[in-house]
Order: C-alpha cells, then structure tokens, then sequence
C-alpha cells in the first residue's frame, strides 16, 4: 500500500479554529465537520484508500473559493479538490489534516453558444449533462469515459480523461478550450476561451491532467461536435489476441481511424456473454468490436472495407450490425465487462496501462505467466486504436493479504507497459495509484523539472499534495541555480 | 557573438550549461525559417541545433513518429506521404509570409505551434505533440510524455513546450501523433457573400454532420490574388469548405452541403490542395509594400463585427478569414498604421467584439524589426497570469537565457 504523508499536528491541533473560520466564508451547511458525514467523502473510485477528510468544504461560488484558498495558504492548510469522487487513481483522496474542497454545488450551464459549437458550464455538471443539454441541436461532448453518467467536467479536466472514442475524437485536453482557475493563492485566471489556441504559455493545456494539483477549476468551456448522423459496429472473431492486433493494426494502415475499436480477451468475453447475453462468439480467443460512425455512405463503405480486412487476418467470425438496436447489443457487452467480471470474483482491480500495440502478444503472454506466479486470474479489456490496456485483476479482499497480492500483480503489469514502451497510464491518472511507479518512467531530472512547474503554480506545495510525485515538491531547493562557472568541457566544440 | 553549432545533444547540453553559467543569452535556431516571428532576437550568441536531425522511428500502423528537432519538414512530410499519413495539423509554409529562405524543421513547427487550415476540426501541432527530449536552462536534459498515442502520466508538459517559442527548454526529439491521410478532397466554392453573411453560413456548415475540414472565406479583393483560376476570376468573394475522406462519402456530403448552402463551384483535388496550401501560406493577402500583417484569433463569429470596426479605422485594412472566422489574417498600411502597426486599436476591437470574458488575440506577424522590438508582438499577458508566467519561465530557465525576449520582454 501507498503511504501518505504524515500529517501536519499542529494543522490538526487547530482543526476547530480553522473550521470556525470556514464557516465564516462558507455558511451554512457548506462546511461540514461531523465525522458521520464526513465519511461520504473518505474515498474516491479507488476504494481500497480510504482516508477521513479533516473538514470537507461545499461552496456555491467562486467568491468562496478565493477566500477558503486564501485562507488555507494563510495558515499553512492542505487542499483536496474533489468532483464527483469517480477517480479510479485515487486523485481525490482526502487528507487526514487537509481540507476537502468539494465543487459538487457548481452544477449550471452558463452558456451555449450554438454558432460557435462551444458551451460553458461549471465544473460540478457531469460529462453526459452536457451532451444532454445540447443533443437538441444536433450536438455532443465527445470524451466519454464509461463513468460518464456521474463523473464530472471539472473531474474530467484534472484527470484528462478518455474513453472508447477518443482515438478518433480525442481526449478531454483536445475538447476542452477555456477554463477558469483559482490559484491556491487566491488567484482568479482565465485561460483560453471560445477562440483558437492560447496567446503567451499554454498553460490552459497545462491545467489539464494536471489531477487537482495545479489549481481549483471553476468554470469550464468545451468545444461540442456535430452529432454523427449514423454508426455501425462489427464484432470480429480471432483465434487469438495478435491476430486480433493484426486486424487492428491493418485496420489503422488503410486509411481508417474508427470512432471505436475494442479488444476483449476470452475470459473477459465469457464474463461480458453471461452477463449481458449480446451473442458474442464463445469460441473466439479474443473479440474486437470495430465502431465506423460518420454519414451513411461513409459508414456503409468503410463497413465493406473492414469487413474484407478481417477476412484478410483470420477472423474466425464476422458480424456488421444491421440495425441499432443491434450495435447497442453489441456494445452492452463491452460496456458491461467490468460488473461483468465483478461476478466471477468478489473483488476486481482495474489497470490502466498503454503499450505500442504491436507488443500486445507478447505482453498477454506475460501477463499470464504472472497469473500463474500470483495465483490470480486476469480479464483483459483493451482500447485497441491507442494502445489502452486495461486488465482486470480478480481477488478476494477477505482473504488476508490479497489485495496487496493483487497490487503488487498490478504494479508488474505496469513496469512490463514501461518496459515494452509503453506508460503507467492512459487514461486513469497517476493519483495515488501509480504514484510510486513513476520512477520507471521518468528520472530524477525529468520529476524535478515537472516538480519546478507544480512550485510556479503552488510554492507552499498545499494543493493536493502526496499525489503523482514519490516525494513531495521541495521548491526551494528545485530553485536553486547551481553556477558553477568552468572551462568549456567541450574545447573542440564547433563555433562560428 | 558566437554560433554554436553543437553535433550532439551532449554538446548542447554543455553549450547552455556555460551559457547559464556566465549568464550569456542564447538564441536558439536551426532551419531559420521562422527567425523574423515573434520579437526579434537580441542574445549575446546562437544556438544552432540543425545537426539534431533525422527521423528517429516511424510506425505508421501505431500512428506515431519520432524525429530529432531539427529534422526538416520536408523530410517528415515525405515519409508520411510514402505511407499515405500526414501530419493533421496541416502545418503551413510561412516562408513567404514571413520573407524567409530557411528549411522550416519540426521542433520550429511545434515551438510556435502553428497549424494550417485544418486546425478547425483537427486541432493544432499540441494536440498531436504526444512526447519529447528536451534541455532546459540549467543545461540538463530531461524528457516528459510518452511514444503512445494516449498517456496521462505526469504533467502534460508536451502542452507547455509547443508555443513556447523556445524560451522553457531546448527540444531535442519530438514525437508525434500522426493520422491517414484522406483518400481524396473536393472544396465546394459559395460566391459573392458579404462577410456578415459568410462566418454564419460556415457556422452553419461545421454545425453539419458532413465533417467539414475546413472553411474559409476570401472578400473580393483578396480571392483576386488566388493562385486557383476559380477562385481569382469573377466570382467576387469566394466562401469556401472543404470536405476530406472516402470517395462516396466525399460526394455524397459535398452534395449534402450544396443542397443546404445552395449550389457553387467544385474544386476537384489538385485544385483543393493548391488552394488551402495559398490560404495556410497567407499568399492571397500578400501584396508589395510596407504593410503590416496581423493574425487575429477573435471567437469565430465575432470575426465580421472585428473587421468592421478595423475598417472604419483603417481604410488601408485587408484581410481574410480562416476556422470559419476564428482566424482573421490582416494586413494594413505602415504609414497609415502608425507607429504601433494598428496594435492598441486592433487589440481593442478582438477584446471588444467577443463580449464579456470571452478572450481573443492578436500577434503581429510580419512588421520591420524596429516595431517588433517595440510593440507587444504576441498578445500582452497581463495581471495574475503574467506573474505565473513569469514564475513558470523561472522554473525552467532560472537565468533567462534561452531566447530571452522573443515572446515577450523578459520572458
């Protein structure tokens, strides 16, 4: 397990004083204190870290938040900021002497502007609330993650999140294009807005991914995308997962990008048929489900053109969807494969790791002669286009020791995506996860240099700190210039 | 003033680590091509990094391509084509705009993050920047990202690095996301639309589903100097949409697009390329004389309510727009211009025309070098968000050597 950094006592010590103060600028029931109601708040999507808030914090407006962020870097007070709490990485896990800052009250649509296929809203609206609130004029937020019914946008920014889509229509950073932040200083800044690109520092593009650590998101705008008149899915067959990643990679080398591609393992497609019974092939070693969505003609001819590729590969079954409600069917098995696989074990742990796509033979193969060293089965789900991986890991977490077990599998899962090519995360954030993995990826220069950024956002390092970084900023010491003026170890250097 | 010409990475390494030693500026160069953007250099020497070339790896069916920086884009532009890939940010040819001859390379293209005509639906250069090597101002070298397409792990300092200008760090290696290259492109022509009348009808065409790639539109005097004889002859302003993809979709959405917008010109292919190569290059705007161009990036249909107070104000004022009115390229009268190229009065109206909040910017482009040195060549960053720039810059380069200045003063 992760350890967080111990606890400040003498923030502790003043926890009433300081609750007393919040009080002042959140009134009403917008501080909470009691330790019952608190506990809603002690985890995030990544339940196996649980950690009691020391007070939780609910303003309504922006106003507030510059006064509670103020205040806390006044009296030297850690901050969590926290959306709908789906972080599948821990993100929003709470400080045993931090406040959590809660933006579940911004939940308005400022604006929608139809003429520039933008709408701006606060970050508390969930990532489907803003496709409702313009499916009406024939538009859509594209950036789905499957938690879509409950995440928020404000979440979503700080996670830079994906979802089965995002090969074709990209990530939340692609899709989103003005923020407003408050700075842990206090600090109101607009960034971006309903025009192209930035002037000075893209710091809008900074903001996003950046897991609460950078700044509060207040407000949020997103581009949102023509509705596609049609789509179809086919639902491929393979005898095994490479020859699946053939498909996927002749796919891609003919010219298509599908608005969805995904691959699922045989276990994870005996789990998926159970329960959701959308007719996938039993027989398959792996199934890929390929989404073309555009305008009929164009649906219908790259349907044609991907069907041949198939044949092409060895598929050993090949269904294109005739109707909708046929591609949904095919789809609600892919949708519901993680409850799916929750049925075959009591507890399942989802990994998040991307690899060049090329190597996915090779790392299932691993994958499972690690299933044999730990004892523990896997399920594997796979964002096929963009190299997404995402294994389930089934355990017990009655059984004493299990979910270590299962962590530690996990953590090896993710230094074989490293060691391949690949990186810690697609799509979950680093959180608390992952954060001790980091050096896998990145040395000691690469983590200072993302260290110095966090210290031009947040010198006091009170915003969500112990998260995505093994150790904790240390700004004044990241400073430092070392002069150290020398003779030129280069003496045969060219010079002009 | 010296020209360091490092062969390899440790050399340029060594060259910033002295540099920051002795507190001696360094601009930081290698085709030269975009040398006359933004403010103009004055450092006590240059880095030129041209030796840092080559394509490193290229794997068309993982949609990703790493390259040393300076790699030229002519080299990238032609591997990707061998495989019927592109670069979907359709990176423009500024050469003429900006009156250089230099080979333009990749790490100049992401540095100043600029994209082409399909920037509209496609994004620009950071939004394909997927990782990079890089040396900062302590000399150090040190990289972020990944060579996958989707990655969130750290910061995303890709973000950060393209539109720096290279004033954060030095890159050493870039790589990229790449895309398919549509199997074909036709551009459907609307004539004779006053400008009021253009940004909302393309408004109205990106609000289709017909995924169109870009839009355009040209008043009179402008798609006069097209080098496309459908364009240039007698039609008057020229609005113009481009659509991409498979054969059948292409016509079928090229004839949805006609029935709702009324029926124009059709561009076939080659004529489709040549147009939107001219509208990303600036050259229908480009005339003979001391003129002032500005590239305005106001939201998208505020566009004709900018360019109607510039007008007023300038009679000498051209211009064109691109992103369906999100870019509006400008070009003015020095002598009329004043002093300041037209600066607090274009800058005024961008912030103006948008209401509230809604933000906007203006750089000025092409300019002699006296007024660059002198007017705010990029859009002024001002109160909070100038001071966390300021701080930011400090975190990556703490002696301020690495093309001091070239965005703006001090930075």
């Amino acid at each position: 397990m992760i350890t967080m950094p111990a606890p400040d006592q003498a923030v502790l010590a003043r926890r009433a004083q300081i609750a007393a103060a919040l009080r002042r600028i959140v009134p009403g029931e917008g501080v909470i204190d009691a330790e019952h109601e608190r506990r809603a708040f002690e985890c995030d999507g990544l339940t196996a870290y649980r950690q009691l808030p020391m007070i939780v914090v609910l303003p309504d407006t922006t106003a507030q938040i510059v006064e509670v962020l103020r205040y806390c870097t006044a009296n030297n007070v850690k901050v969590v900021p926290r959306g709908a709490g789906t972080s599948l990485s821990g993100g929003a896990l709470p400080l045993a002497d931090g406040v959590l800052l809660g933006l579940g009250k911004f939940k308005r649509i400022l604006d929608i502007d139809i003429a520039n296929r933008c709408v701006v809203v606060q970050p508390g609206v969930t990532n489907l609330g803003i496709t409702h609130a313009v499916q009406a004029k024939g538009l859509y937020y594209a950036p789905d993650p499957s938690s879509q019914i409950a995440c928020t946008i404000g979440g979503n920014v700080a996670e830079n999140s994906g979802g089965v889509h995002c090969l074709k229509y990209g990530l939340t950073t692609n899709n989103v294009i003005g923020i407003e932040m408050v700075t842990m200083g206090g600090e109101v800044v607009r960034l971006g807005g309903k025009h192209f690109d930035a002037s000075g520092y893209d710091l809008l593009g900074v903001m996003v991914g950046s897991e609460g650590m950078l700044g509060v998101v207040t407000e949020v705008t997103v581009r949102v995308l023509p509705t596609p008149p049609g789509a179809r899915a086919l639902m491929i067959g393979f005898s095994s997962v490479e020859g699946a990643g053939d498909c996927v990679a002749a796919v891609i080398g003919a010219g298509i990008i599908p608005g969805g591609m995904e691959i699922m393992d045989r276990l994870a497609v005996q789990a998926a048929e159970a329960f959701a019974h959308a007719g996938y092939p039993l027989d398959a070693e792996a199934l890929l489900i390929v989404e073309l969505d555009g305008c009929e003609a164009e649906v219908d001819h790259l349907v044609a053109a991907v069907e041949a590729t198939a044949a092409q590969h060895g598929a050993t079954s090949c269904r294109a969807s005739q109707s909708e409600e046929e591609r949904l069917r095919f789809w609600a098995g892919r949708k519901a494969a993680f409850p799916a696989v929750g049925r075959l074990s009591p507890d399942y742990y989802c990994m998040d790791g991307t690899i060049p796509r090329k190597r996915i033979g090779e790392v299932l193969q691993r994958i499972r002669q690690m299933e044999a060293r730990y004892g523990l089965r896997v399920a594997n789900v796979f964002h096929a286009g963009d190299g997404n991986l995402h294994p389930l890991i089934l355990y017990d977490a009655n059984k004493p020791g299990e979910l270590e077990h299962a962590e530690e599998f996990g953590n090896d899962i993710l230094r074989l995506c490293v060691e391949v090519g690949g990186v810690l995360t697609g799509e979950h954030g680093v959180g608390v996860e992952k954060r001790d993995l980091m050096g896998t990826m990145f040395n000691e220069t690469d983590l200072n240099q993302q260290q110095r950024l966090k210290c031009a956002f947040d010198p006091g390092s009170l915003l969500n700190p112990g998260k995505v970084f093994p150790q904790l900023c240390r700004c004044a010491e990241l400073g430092r210039m070392h002069v150290h003026a020398g003779k030129l170890n280069f003496p045969d250097l060219p010079r002009f | 003033m010296t020209m360091f010409q490092p062969s390899d990475v440790a050399q340029a390494k060594e060259v910033i680590a002295r540099a920051a030693a002795e507190g001696q500026s360094l601009e930081i160069a290698a085709g030269g091509s975009k040398r006359a953007l933004g403010r103009p250099p004055r450092t006590d020497h240059t880095l030129d990094v041209s030796p840092l070339a080559g394509i490193v790896e290229y794997e068309p069916a993982e949609l990703i391509l790493t390259a040393r920086a300076a790699t030229p884009m002519a080299e990238i532009e032609a591997q990707l084509e061998a495989r019927r890939q592109m670069l979907a940010f359709e990176p423009p040819d500024w050469r003429g705009l900006l009156g250089g001859s230099g080979e333009p390379t990749l790490g100049g293209v992401i540095a100043c993050n600029i994209a082409g005509p399909r920037r509209v639906r496609a994004g620009s250069p950071r939004d394909y920047f997927l990782g990079f090597a890089a040396i900062n101002g302590w000399g150090d070298g040190w990289k972020a990202g990944g060579k996958v397409v989707k990655n969130v792990t750290g910061y995303d300092m890709c973000k950060l690095q393209a539109g720096a200008y290279g004033t954060l760090s030095v890159l050493t290696e870039v790589t990229l996301k790449v895309m398919p290259k549509p199997e074909t492109a036709c551009t459907v022509l609307l004539p004779a639309l006053a400008d009021e009348i253009a940004i909302p009808v393309l408004s109205q065409a990106l609000n289709t589903p017909y995924e169109v790639s870009a839009v355009a539109h040209l008043p009179a005097s402008v798609a006069r100097r097209s080098g496309v004889a459908a364009v240039a002859e007698g039609l008057g302003a020229v609005t113009a949409l481009r659509l991409e993809g498979p054969l059948p979709s292409v016509a079928y959405r090229a004839e949805a697009i006609e029935a709702l917008l009324g029926r124009g010109l059709r561009l076939e292919e080659v004529e489709t390329a040549q147009l939107w190569a001219e509208i990303g290059a600036v050259r229908p705007l480009l005339e003979p004389g001391a003129r002032c161009v500005w590239r305005l990036c106001p939201t998208p249909s505020a566009a004709p309510a900018v360019m109607h107070v510039v007008r007023a104000r300038l009679a000498s004022a051209e211009a064109f727009y691109d992103w369906g009115g999100g870019l509006v390229w400008l070009s003015v009268d020095g002598g009329e211009a004043g002093p300041d190229g037209g600066a607090a009065m274009v800058r005024a109206a961008v912030r103006q025309a948008g209401g509230h909040a809604a933000g906007g910017h203006a750089t000025l482009i092409v300019a002699p070098d006296a007024m660059r040195a002198a007017v705010p060549v990029f859009e002024p960053v001002l109160g909070a968000l100038a001071s966390l720039s300021a701080r930011i810059k400090r975190g990556f380069d703490p002696r301020g050597i690495l093309n001091p200045g070239r965005m703006q003063e001090g930075q």
